[in-house]
């Protein structure tokens, strides 16, 4: 064989970071790009807030006059934290769609091989959906604010509890992340989503009191999760009859307990993955 | 001279499908490999292990002296791989696409813009560089992918599949690119299942087929182990081939193609082979619509190896190679 003449080509000089720091960079990197998407299909955004919407209107002004909750004078004071938890919790479908469809077009593929930290695809999409999740309750906080809502506690009040909210957000981000993981497609991922969510979103305190209820779904729609949640955001917004540290406490740690199983497993599958 | 990429006796296996069924060959610094094989073969397979996206049940596999198993990361530092699914983003646009890629091979903000200026620049990009990809043709995404691959330029270069799916013009667009690409000293493994495509642009070529290594050689090597010429004699009907196919068995001339109505004859000395082709013809009073004496192709090498065509559409057995994901994008 002869040899070449020419010289070989060498890879560009790289600066030199600490592995930390390049994952972090690695996850805001994928984070941007998770965003730009999201700005770029705007009609994602606009299907996610406009059920949310239509309910308000709905239990506002359709059956909001026929809905008496023990305690409340104006049924829009119970209703909201509701409504803010069914947008994150049906919103959060779109962390695994998302997911399943990187997967599904290969570029999670391109990624890793690629020398970026491995932690950064899903850590850069749970951080956009958080980003999404903010501007998602804005909104609605802004719309309940239209419709007559009023907090009764205080504006800190108010804050933790839409922190709270978008903490346990953030909290089944990782779950539908490992839903996306081990969806076939896209498709596949929103299919096996809504039946999951839908019973946790309306067997709970969201639109009524449980007290309504039958008695074993009473008993569900009083400890699940998603009415934890709302009901600890009514205690930080409503307060009164509603006040309840111990509702917050537990919403807390529902959401550290759901990330504590479901962010290793997610890890764990990506990296089998692909 | 040292080989850039080895790779010895690899073995992978999904469920009860043998993907890599002991497979080996280097590449030499510099130079072309073309992986040649149907779909199914083992190809992807074989990427997607020397990229370090996969692991490999057994065997060796090193990129620049490096075993891709264990320096995954300087392994993927000096590597760039474009794949057949062209993996760009379609809600950025071209030169957002390769922002992000640059960033996650890490380099430098600014060098990462240059660079990217400059390829897109190099690939007729310019002009759409700031539309989003879901507006690029087939062509454009080939290239992109192809230039998101090159930003660090690396030194040793994968290309699965490069033209699968793209029209003849923009097969010879992305070919003449990455002809200037070799020229400039980069080491490519291709893997392709057409043959024009590894007779044009590799030095080596490596047949693979059910995971396995079935020949090995320059282009011309392979063709030569075909005899000299072939010889193609095509009739009307099947019926007429097949008669004429006992006709020649009985001077001594095999049927080597695959057609059921031309008869082909591998032969070292055409001029002659043809006179009695048509004496015997003419003795058995069988008229050939078409004569042709032309020199071997690669699909005729392949034939001759596997017993069928390199692009046959796929074989019932063939493995998914790339598991479920990548086969259901295949459609």
């Amino acid at each position: 064989m002869t040899t070449t003449a020419i010289a070989l080509p060498t890879a560009i000089e790289r600066p030199q970071h600490g592995a930390f720091s390049w994952a972090v960079q690695d996850a805001l990197t994928v984070t941007w790009r998770n965003l730009v998407a999201m700005k770029r299909t705007p009609q994602v955004l606009v299907f996610s807030t406009i059920q949310p919407i239509i309910f308000v209107l709905m239990f506002r002004y359709v059956f909001g006059g026929s809905i008496r909750i023990p305690g409340v004078d104006h049924y829009v004071d119970y209703l909201m934290p509701g409504v803010f938890a069914q947008t994150v919790v049906f919103g959060s479908i779109q962390t695994g769609v998302a997911l399943a469809e990187d997967l599904q077009k290969g570029l999670i593929e391109r990624f890793r091989s690629l020398p970026m930290a491995r932690s950064a695809v899903l850590a850069g999409r749970t951080l956009a959906d958080l980003v999404r999740n903010v501007f998602v309750i804005s909104l609605m906080v802004l719309i309940g604010f239209l419709v007559g809502w009023r907090i009764h506690t205080s504006v800190w009040g108010a804050i933790g509890g839409i922190a709270l909210m978008l903490f346990f957000s953030h909290s089944l981000a990782w779950v539908f992340a490992l839903v996306g993981l081990s969806a076939a497609n896209a498709e596949a991922a929103q299919a096996i989503s809504f039946p999951i969510l839908a019973p946790l979103v309306f067997a709970s305190t969201a639109f009524v009191s449980a007290s309504s209820m039958p008695a074993p779904l009473e008993w569900f729609a009083e400890h699940q999760p998603v009415s934890i949640v709302i009901d600890a955001v009514r205690s930080l917004t409503y307060g009164g009859p509603f006040s309840d540290p111990e509702k917050v406490l537990a919403a807390i740690l529902w959401s550290v307990a759901i990330i504590a199983v479901a962010a290793p497993l997610a890890v764990r599958m990506y990296r089998r993955k692909v | 001279m040292t080989d850039a990429i080895i790779v010895e006796d690899l073995r992978k296996q999904f469920g009860s499908v043998v993907a890599l069924d002991g497979v080996s060959f280097s590449v030499p610094t510099g130079t072309v490999l073309g992986l040649l094989g149907p779909n199914g073969a083992g190809k992807t397979t074989s990427v997607r292990v020397l990229t370090t996206i996969l692991a490999p049940d057994s065997g060796r596999a090193e990129v620049l002296g490096l075993d891709v198993t264990e320096h995954t990361q300087a392994v993927r530092e000096s590597i760039g791989l474009a794949g057949q699914y062209a993996a760009v983003d379609e809600n950025l646009t071209g030169r957002e696409n390769l922002r992000m890629i640059g960033r996650l091979s890490h380099l430098a903000k600014p060098v990462v813009l240059t660079r990217a200026t400059e390829l897109l620049e190099r690939f007729s990009l310019a002009d759409a560089a700031d539309r989003p990809v879901r507006t690029y043709s087939g062509g454009m995404r080939r290239r992109l992918d192809l230039a998101a691959a090159l930003l660090h330029r690396p030194p040793v270069l994968f290309l699965d599949e490069p033209t699968t799916g793209l029209d003849p013009s923009g097969r010879q667009d992305l070919w003449g690119v990455i002809e200037a690409l070799v020229r400039e000293g980069t080491t490519l493994l291709l893997t392709t299942q057409y043959l024009e495509e590894a007779d044009r642009l590799a030095d080596n070529i490596v047949v693979i087929d059910h995971g396995r290594v079935i020949a090995e050689g320059t282009s011309s090597e392979l063709k030569a182990t075909m005899g000299s010429t072939i010889v193609e004699v095509g009739f009307e009907a099947p019926d007429t081939a097949r008669r004429a196919q006992t006709e020649l068995a009985r001077i001594g001339l095999c049927d080597v193609g695959s057609s059921s109505t031309v008869v082909e004859l591998k032969v070292d000395d055409g001029a002659r082979v043809v006179l009695e082709v048509v004496r015997a013809l003419d003795h058995a009073q069988l008229e050939p619509v078409t004569l042709n004496v032309r020199e071997p192709t690669l699909d005729d090498v392949f034939l001759s190896l596997t017993g069928h065509k390199a692009e046959d559409p796929v074989l019932d057995d063939a493995p998914a190679e790339s598991g479920r994901r990548r086969t259901r994008g295949a459609a």
